[in-house]
């Protein structure tokens, strides 16, 4: 199995992602520049956070434009594994590969801190190894998720709202939605369940040796998501 | 050469929180008659010449995102 690290200028969670990969999932991974028009050869994508073209236009915009995005979106029709975190996320939702968007946290402040994640839904491949709270590091400014009714809706009605954001005990407070997003979503589905899009970083959190390895039951879900597809 | 003004807004149902920290910005210098400001972008485009077909393209497919913008766009002098 083999994994395909994305990398656009300004990339720069993309090394944790190679590493939590190869070292802690134990795969292969290998980067892919933007301008590659194809994933051959590649079981599964991952979408690093960064500030992708300085975050020019809205974050993600020009990265979702990318000649790469064309053969990322091809993967994730085939119905194997896609994750994108932070700006990866972004990127996703700016296709439309993933539906909403993320705008300017609530209080225009840049948050970089632990926060605690609870699962919604352990059916999906991506979150079936996930206790029901995890602490997870989050660092963005435009992570405040928003999407109309309708598409709420559908993520709810369709167990496609893979994480939200809760305090220490997995209750969902005011304060513990500190970007603002509806319904504290910070994580969600695509219809298939193949592709997941989350705003905090599972790969920075892959190894006790580096503190923590609350993220790994999520990197893990490329072997499950692939398992399945 | 023909100027394209495009104007980008955030959705009126979005919460604009800049917009939100600007209002509060000016009720606190004393503008008490501000109840509302909104930020958006203009984005102004040069083109060879205008075609309003190609130029709502560029909205939908770059310049805008219709989950969470609004756009008009103006030839300008």
């Amino acid at each position: 199995m083999k994994i395909a690290v994305i990398q656009f200028p300004g990339s720069n969670c993309d090394q944790d992602a190679l590493w939590s990969l190869r070292s802690d999932l134990g795969v292969e991974a290998e980067y892919v520049w933007h301008g590659e028009r194809s994933l051959a050869g590649f079981d599964g994508a991952f979408i690093p956070g960064g500030f992708t073209y300085g975050d020019y236009l809205r974050c993600g915009a020009i990265a979702g434009q990318s000649q790469v995005m064309q053969a990322v979106r091809e993967m994730a029709d085939s119905g194997r594994p896609v994750l994108g975190a932070c700006n990866g996320f972004q990127i996703l939702c700016e296709t439309g590969i993933l539906p909403g968007a993320l705008v300017q946290n609530i209080d225009q402040r840049f948050v970089c801190k632990t926060i605690h994640l609870r699962t919604e839904n352990r059916d999906s491949a991506w979150t079936t190894k996930c206790p029901d709270v995890l602490p997870i590091p989050v660092a963005h400014g435009e992570g405040r998720f928003v999407a109309d009714d309708e598409t709420l809706r559908e993520l709810n009605g369709d167990g496609r709202v893979a994480f939200r954001y809760c305090d220490e005990a997995g209750d969902l407070t005011e304060e513990s939605n500190f970007n603002g997003s509806v319904e504290s979503i910070a994580g969600v589905l695509n219809k298939r369940g193949n592709v997941l899009g989350m705003m905090p970083h599972p790969e920075r959190v892959t190894s006790k040796k580096i503190g923590s390895e609350a993220g790994l039951p999520i990197i893990s879900g490329f072997l499950s998501v692939l398992a399945n597809a | 050469m023909v100027t394209v003004r495009v104007n980008v807004t955030l959705k009126p149902s979005l919460l604009d929180s800049a917009g939100r920290t600007v209002a509060k910005s000016l009720q606190d210098l004393s503008f008490d008659e501000v109840e509302d400001v909104r930020i958006g972008k203009t984005i102004t485009l040069q083109v060879s010449e205008f075609d309003e077909g190609r130029v709502k393209a560029m909205c939908d497919k770059l310049l805008a995102n219709p989950v969470i913008e609004n756009y008009t766009f103006e030839v300008v002098d």
